[in-house]
């Protein structure tokens, strides 16, 4: 971490309604590595998650002081452009979303309205995002068919690739295997893996195995405040806070 | 313990009665519009405009306001569609966070929803004098489209509401602006604006209280905007108020044909709903 | 890139303008229509518009008492047929009826929705005034012509079944199942449940239903037209004539324009519709509107 990361989080509070969701967040993710967040559910994680591409924006009732920075701009300024913003980030949801159209368009719907129009340079475009996530071989004689065809875990896959396919910097991942079944779920963590080579990577998971397996860093929050923050080994295995010893026993041991 | 089980029986029995008159009542004014209007029917009445004498009893159709009813409906439609669907996005999509405009925003409609169709006619009517032209199939469509706006709106917001917000998440997170999303939305409910469709021009067919002072009467099909034009309630209700047997015998073929185009779309717009909450669950 | 943004913004304030434009709506027809009746109202005040009995627009007596209880009578009998019928419907719909005839049923009532209103016009004329004329009326008066606020009140109920039913159920399905089971392992008749739980908890919601039904049985006008006698009196009876507002507009706008004040009368009788409907259409959304935020919340 010699650089700017990523993504900086700075005094991030928000409120909802009246509700406090999260409580003085600061938070440097690393670049190209995992990071997952964990916590009990309505701790506020996928709060966070979300506020890292402004999602959160759409929320009924929400006000959010704070910073985040991303690239070293804070996406909360009134003059930041958003649809830029979103673009530098790939989410992959709890369940996976194929948009209305066909396996193909939904891979080139982003290269689209960001400007691609030629045929050849979209069609390499979604050669290379279906081959990323292994979906390739199993849909290269279908790519005109409804993306509802696909299984579960394919259409997962495939929205990994649409968001791939605007060739985002980060990749954030709320909860995204737990519709799948569990050889999804694996392939889906092997993807994680391998894609932190070009990616950082912020998943929210509430299985702490999940979070063991496919995480460099690790983020414990609990009532809306950051307990620990650290090395995937340190935080579950020599947790330094009471809350945390608490929190990963309560599942491991 | 008896003396409660034999009331429940009695509210049982009640309630089943009261469900039978209810759902029967559909078939008794179905089943007296075809028993009056089928002996009147003649191709004749879909094929031929009003002859001389024709409200006297003899040679005709009501050509005239099938044609007139289906330029009201429908230009009303189209244009209620240019103006509803641009609303129903913006309440949904671009006012972010801001439940409480929203909501009372879909009051309004609501309310607006209630107001009479006699109402809007008078209004239409009030729209007409001022700019000073006359009764004509463009005031109709004018005065109708007022009426099948908060239809139109209602119904497509609530299509709206059935759409996944994570569908819009993800298309807004591939950095896709409102406008963008809303595209995907409207692709995602293509099904619901039919339905909405149909239930605007079923209510704008049917309507007698909004043409009434609006789009005239005329024997003849109209050719342009300005000119008057019939609509099929209108006949029905003039037809009706004729002393001559003959020609209240056509009102009720009238009637039949109206209630069969309305009984149609019903059910057509019933099936898409039924499939379109079916292929959401 | 800017361009999509661009396009974005603009499209934005351009939908703005759409919604503010036709929600705006209910305030311009509002004052269209009152503008419209001032000359009225400089000659006569709200007061004696609404109490007078005098109709003789070519005197330039404008009393709209006899109108306004028409309507009333029309809708009250409406209501009081109406709404026993849909709530021991609805409650058969939403508590007793098997999934299997809830699927026959509730097709049935939403095709009825669909009707237009002149084919209820339609079918009054046909079915019930020969109904009253011949089997109902000779019972209690001596002549009728069938032609009364009886037969307007009948027709109308018939109208606004779909919509009371529609409403009720859906309060009726709102309520959690929890509840009713709580009153049903105390050992409570199912009946019993509803009687005791079911339709308190609704009952605001019955009455909404009860509110936009009125609304909407004020301002029907082509079906009462063709079955309520349309005679500018007081109804004493229900087998008296009667002649709602609605009726009165829809029947002389063709004379508005050629008797001195008439129009502006006619435009005052809608206005006065569209205020008793706006006022019934409000509380009715007020109630349902929080009814579902205490229920969901």
């Amino acid at each position: 971490m010699t650089k700017t990361p990523h993504i900086s989080v700075q005094h991030l509070n928000v409120h909802i309604g009246n509700q406090h969701i999260l409580n003085d967040i600061n938070i440097n993710i690393p670049d190209k590595k995992v990071t997952s967040i964990i916590g009990p559910s309505g701790c506020g994680k996928t709060t966070l998650l979300r506020s890292f591409n402004r999602l959160l924006d759409n929320t009924p009732g929400v006000s959010i002081t704070g910073k985040v920075l991303v690239d070293g701009e804070d996406i909360y300024d009134p003059k930041a452009e958003v649809t830029h913003i979103r673009k530098k980030m790939g989410l992959l949801s709890q369940r996976p979303y194929p948009l209305p159209m066909s396996i193909y368009d939904n891979v080139a719907y982003g290269p689209r309205i960001h400007g691609i129009r030629k045929k050849q340079e979209l069609d390499q475009l979604v050669e290379e995002q279906l081959k990323a996530t292994g979906l390739w071989n199993e849909v290269k004689d279908r790519l005109n068919a409804s993306a509802t065809r696909l299984s579960i875990g394919q259409q997962q896959r495939l929205c990994l690739a649409r968001g791939l396919a605007v060739s985002p910097e980060i990749i954030l991942g709320d909860e995204s295997t737990s519709a799948l079944d569990p050889v999804s779920t694996s392939i889906i963590e092997d993807l994680f893996i391998s894609l932190k080579e070009k990616y950082s990577i912020v998943l929210v998971t509430h299985i702490l195995r999940q979070a063991r397996r496919v995480s460099d860093y690790i983020v414990f929050v609990y009532g809306g405040k950051i307990i620990e923050f650290g090395p995937t080994e340190d935080v579950l295995l020599n947790p330094k806070e009471e809350l945390t010893r608490e929190y990963v026993k309560g599942y491991i041991s | 313990m008896r003396r409660r089980k034999a009331e429940e029986l009695f509210f049982k029995i009640l309630m089943l009665i009261a469900a039978i008159i209810v759902c029967g009542s559909f078939f008794l004014i179905v089943g007296t519009i075809f028993a009056k209007g089928l002996p009147y029917m003649n191709l004749d009445m879909l094929t031929k405009t009003p002859g001389g004498g024709f409200y006297i009893g003899k040679e005709g159709g009501i050509l005239n306001a099938i044609i007139g009813s289906l330029y009201v409906a429908g230009g009303a439609t189209i244009l209620g569609l240019l103006i509803s669907i641009p609303v129903a996005i913006f309440i949904n999509m671009y006012m972010n966070g801001k439940k409480f405009l929203s909501d009372s925003l879909r009051v309004a409609f609501d309310v607006l929803f209630g107001i009479p169709s006699i109402v809007y006619g008078a209004f239409g009517f009030l729209i007409m004098v001022y700019f000073g032209f006359r009764a004509s199939l463009l005031g109709g469509i004018i005065a109708v489209t007022l009426l099948v706006i908060p239809i139109l709106v209602r119904t497509l917001d609530e299509v709206i509401g059935t759409v996944p917000l994570e569908l819009r998440d993800a298309a807004l997170s591939l950095g896709a602006t409102r406008w963008e999303m809303a595209k995907v939305v409207l692709r995602q409910i293509r099904p619901g604006i039919f339905t909405a469709i149909l239930l605007s021009f079923g209510r704008a067919i049917g309507d007698v209280a909004s043409v009434l002072f609006t789009a005239g009467f005329s024997d003849n099909i109209p050719t342009s905007l300005h000119e008057p034009a019939a609509t099929l309630p209108l006949a029905i209700f003039f037809q009706l108020s004729s002393p001559v047997e003959e020609v209240q015998g056509r009102g009720y073929a009238s009637a039949l044909i109206l209630t069969i185009i309305v009984l149609v779309i019903t059910v057509l717009s019933e099936i898409l709903i039924k499939k379109f909450s079916k292929h959401k669950s | 890139m800017q361009i999509r943004i661009l396009k974005d913004k603009i499209l934005s304030k351009l939908m703005l303008v759409f919604t503010l434009a036709s929600v705006s709506l209910l305030l311009i027809i509002g004052i269209g229509l009152y503008v419209h009746s001032i000359p009225i109202l400089e000659k006569s005040s709200w007061g004696t518009l609404v109490t007078s009995s005098i109709w003789k627009p070519l005197k330039g007596l404008f009393g709209f008492y006899p109108f306004i209880m028409g309507t009333l009578w029309v809708t009250g009998i409406a209501i009081v047929i109406a709404l026993p019928l849909c709530l021991l419907t609805a409650l058969f719909v939403v508590e007793y009826a098997h999934a299997g005839i809830r699927r026959v049923l509730v097709p049935f009532i939403n095709l009825l929705s669909g009707i237009p209103p002149v084919i209820f016009g339609v079918w009054g004329v046909l079915f019930i005034i020969p109904l009253i004329q011949n089997y109902i009326a000779p019972h209690f008066v001596e002549f009728s012509t069938g032609y009364s606020v009886l037969a307007g009140g009948i027709v109308l109920a018939v109208m606004i079944f779909p919509l009371i039913v529609s409403i009720i159920s859906e309060v009726l399905n709102t309520i959690p199942q929890e509840l009713k089971d709580a009153s049903l392992s105390l050992g409570a008749t199912k009946w019993e449940t509803i009687k005791k739980i079911v339709l308190r908890k609704a009952l605001p919601g019955i009455i909404a239903a009860v509110v936009l039904a009125i609304s909407r049985a004020f301002g029907e006008t082509i079906a009462v037209l063709m079955v309520c006698g349309n005679n500018a009196v007081v109804p004493h009876s229900v087998f008296d004539p009667g002649y709602p507002l609605p009726a009165l507009i829809a029947n002389n706008y063709g004379e508005m324009l050629s008797i001195p004040l008439y129009d502006s009368a006619l435009m005052f009788a809608a206005l006065l519709l569209f205020i008793i409907i706006l006022l019934f259409n409000i509380i009715s959304r007020l109630i349902l509107a929080r009814l579902e935020r205490k229920l969901t919340s």
